[in-house]
């Protein structure tokens, strides 16, 4: 019955020895991303670039060229047809109106439906103006780096400020190669995607503070163990837990990716690639780096500051 | 001791329960009525199809109207009390006017503070005084702009007969339009697209276009465009303004169709008079800046109520005719965003979204399985619950579940078990400590409670994050995850808990099978 038992089983693996190797990676992987960000850049959706967007769906196969020649009547400037699905009977239609304001997408709608008839199912149209385009950026990266601050936060007032620090660098790591992913395979960056983004960073965290929970527990339980084998135990102590958890919500996000439909497509690929990177991250980053601290000396003066405490702790 | 008092057991299972009977609605037919508060979840328009409609109050247009008056106003006021200065104008939003003396600059800049509620006035060096509305004006202005346009925007909507739209107002000069159902909002654009300010104006018949252009025109009167071809000089003051006008509506002359309309008394009696004075004169109907009939006034009208004859088809009749019945905008409205989703894609994604679900349940369950074996089968159970739980709260509370929002509920399916694996772990723990079946079982569960309150109220951290600056199908997604991390720790803690003390103490095991 218990096929994965090898799973549940207890591991001994020396998880900070090849942390110089480790870091390299990860360096050079974020080193990577950077690039790819500025000098590849993204494919931003309509969200955030502004523009429209039209989705058809016809009867038969949609002959992709005709529809541009028959487009090209209309004032637009980057016009993109894609072809979606497999039967090849859906387009995507998205296209920047000339003079890039509110009125000429408008119009430019209009146009499109006129020229295409009603010989299709116009399964989405979108109109979203340069303006809010640019709120839109701004919004996701503020709610990106509140969300990292905030968890931040949170770790910092339930554990110590070392362990903070950890989670940072793990999310950062964790959101950066993420990012650097979509642009390598020009992904669509809509909004959804931000919030795929945010979804990664809390199942990166939810991983770390299982993680650090434990370092915490052992080194009030083993006070005599050095901190290398302490960490190495505590990650070990929870290794089974950390591998069950990521396969069961990595099943569900392939499940996402296979057959949630194209709409979602760039989210899942997120979340399927940030159960990765972020289980990687929780043990690579995250708590190995906690090895840089002395966390002994930092418990001890808190239990001191809490011995001091008339109240106790009540 | 491994025990449940009968009381938790009794809300345990209540909880689960109710959580059932608010579930049940999603499964019934549509055409069965069901009371308001139990009904099943709404779907977001991204899956029932719609069009989502930002507008945005161009509140500019507002100010720089209110200069003009203000303008006026002040003009009139240094003229009454013989002030003498050099210039005044109105800018986009500050009234600036120019008095050299002193004296009498300190005299009128107190009669400007008087002229309107919440004006800032300021002098610089060179004895410019310049007038505009303090912070506060400006926001209780553009509040009150925003509320009657949303009033505005409602009845135009309701006359079109959209069934249960939503209206509402976001940020502090945005609205938000959601039309469920509509496939093809262009009729509604057109429609929010017109200010629909309506005046009368009687013809200034001793001015022509061509004068007018060469500058010969008294600054009491402006040319406009006709509808009809050409240009006219009208006078510049209103007759009668839109805002007299209490009903019109649509009726046919000679086989054509034609706007009636009704004045109220005020309105009435003023048309009356100057109809009865000025027989024989034209009396141009101009609609946001355009005229759209200029008839000549046969005899005087004094029942308060007239037609509009024009070259319409009898669909712009219609319109015209709604568009004054609801009123005119306090300011134009600008569709900044658009978003429409046609029912067969909402359905496909409906499809899309629950195959995957199913999926990821079924790879989930077989895997927990797999690994834990009975207790693998009672984590499925939880599973279950859980999902149950989720549906039955969002029906309840009436979240609008969106596209993102599934793939929340497909992700809360797989993080659900965490509380669950790091329960078994521990119990493994525990055993392997030498500690009998049920004390590991009460200690697993002990344990592993407060790394489960700190990993979830982490992703629940990210959830609030993306709740207060998402918007839409985001904040959909935002909502589903938050319930879904709020019932799985629920679920995955007392009802594996009390599957696990019924276990243990139906079949009293020797031996933990983790």
């Amino acid at each position: 019955m218990k096929i994965f038992s090898f799973v549940t089983k207890d591991t001994n693996i020396d998880f900070l020895k090849p942390r110089k190797l480790t870091y390299t990676m990860s360096f050079l992987l974020v080193i990577a991303s950077f690039a790819l960000m500025f000098l590849k850049g993204f494919n931003y959706g309509i969200d955030f670039s502004g523009g429209v967007l039209i989705e058809i769906k016809s009867e038969q196969k949609i002959n992709i060229e005709e529809i541009r020649q028959k487009l090209s009547a209309v004032d637009l400037d980057e016009l993109k047809l894609q072809s979606i699905g497999e039967a090849g009977d859906e387009l995507l239609i998205r296209a920047q109106a000339d003079n890039a304001n509110e009125e000429s997408q408008r119009l430019a709608i209009v146009k499109i439906k006129e020229i295409l008839g009603n010989g299709y199912e116009y399964r989405r149209v979108e109109s979203v103006g340069p303006q809010v385009g640019d709120e839109l950026k701004r919004a996701g990266v503020i709610s990106s780096v509140i969300a990292i601050l905030a968890i931040c936060a949170y770790v910092w007032f339930r554990f110590e400020w070392q362990f903070a620090l950890g989670a940072l660098l793990g999310l950062f790591h964790d959101i950066i190669i993420t990012v650097g992913c979509l642009s390598l395979f020009d992904f669509d960056i809509s909004l959804t995607t931000v919030a795929a983004i945010l979804t990664l960073a809390g199942y990166s965290i939810n991983d770390t503070v299982v993680n650090y929970d434990r370092i915490r527990e052992n080194l009030r339980k083993y006070k005599k163990m050095s901190q290398y084998d302490l960490i190495n135990k505590s990650i070990n102590d929870i290794f089974s837990r950390t591998i069950l958890t990521g396969l069961t919500t990595l099943c569900a996000a392939v499940a996402l990716f296979a057959f949630g439909g194209d709409a979602l497509r760039s989210f899942s690929f997120v979340i399927l690639f940030g159960v990765i990177i972020g289980t990687y991250s929780s043990i690579y980053i995250s708590c190995v780096f906690l090895n840089v601290f002395d966390l002994r000396k930092t418990q001890e003066n808190r239990e001191r500051l809490e011995n001091a405490n008339p109240f106790g702790n009540a | 001791m491994y025990k449940l008092s009968k009381e938790r057991v009794l809300i345990i299972l209540g909880i689960c329960l109710v959580g059932v009977f608010l579930a049940v609605p999603n499964i019934m037919p549509k055409s069965v009525k069901l009371p308001s508060w139990w009904q099943p979840v709404s779907l977001g328009l991204d899956l029932q199809g719609g069009s989502n409609l930002l507008l945005e109050v161009n509140m500019d247009e507002v100010i720089r109207e209110r200069m003009g008056m203000l303008d006026d106003a002040v003009r009139q006021t240094l003229r009454e009390h013989h002030i003498l200065y050099q210039k005044s104008s109105a800018g986009a939003n500050s009234v600036t006017v120019k008095i050299d003396n002193p004296n009498t600059r300190t005299q009128a800049i107190g009669y400007f503070k008087k002229l309107e509620d919440g004006l800032d006035v300021s002098v610089n060096d060179n004895g410019l005084v310049e007038i505009k509305y303090s912070e506060a004006a400006l926001n209780m202005l553009t509040k009150k702009v925003v509320d009657q346009s949303i009033e505005i925007v409602r009845r135009r909507i309701d006359e079109l007969g959209t069934k249960e739209p939503v209206i509402q107002s976001q940020g502090s000069d945005r609205i938000v339009v959601q039309l469920p159902g509509i496939q093809n909002p262009e009729e509604v654009k057109t429609l929010l697209g017109k200010t629909a300010k309506m005046s009368f104006h009687l013809v200034d018949s001793r001015t022509t276009p061509q004068d007018a252009r060469r500058g010969k025109i008294s600054n009491t009167s402006r040319v406009l465009n006709s509808v009809e071809g050409g240009q006219l000089v009208i006078q510049r003051r209103a007759v009668v303004g839109g805002e007299n006008l209490t009903d019109a509506g649509v009726s046919f002359q000679d086989g054509r169709p034609v706007v009636t309309f009704k004045f109220n008394t005020i309105g009435g009696r003023k048309f009356g008079e100057v109809t009865k004075n000025n027989v024989g004169q034209r009396l141009a109907i101009v609609l946001d800046n355009e005229i759209i009939s200029a008839p000549n006034i046969q005899s005087a009208i004094l029942g308060g109520s007239g037609v509009i004859t024009g070259s319409f088809s009898s669909e712009e009749a219609n319109n015209l005719a709604m568009l004054l019945r609801s009123g005119a905008l306090p300011a134009p409205l600008t569709i900044l965003e658009e978003r429409t989703v046609g029912a067969g894609l909402g359905a496909d994604s409906i499809k899309d979204g629950v195959f995957a679900s199913i999926i990821g349940l079924i790879a989930v369950v077989l895997f927990m399985i797999a690994a834990y074996g009975l207790f693998g089968l009672f984590t499925t159970i939880t599973v279950f619950v859980n999902l149950i739980l989720m549906l039955g709260i969002m029906s309840f509370i009436g979240t609008t579940l969106t596209l993102p929002g599934i793939a929340g509920i497909i992700l809360t399916i797989g993080m659900a078990v965490d509380a669950n694996v790091l329960i078994f772990e521990r119990m493994r723990e525990e055993v392997k400590a030498g500690r009998s079946p049920r004390d590991a079982a009460d200690m697993g569960f002990t344990e592993a409670w407060a790394t489960i309150v700190d990993s979830n109220l982490t992703t629940l951290v990210a959830a609030a994050v993306l709740f207060w600056f998402g918007t839409g199908p985001v904040r959909g997604f935002a909502v589903t995850l938050s319930i879904g991390i709020a019932t799985s720790m629920f679920t995955s803690v007392t009802v594996t808990r009390l599957i696990i003390t019924y276990w243990l103490n139906r079949f009293k095991p020797t031996k933990l099978p983790i």
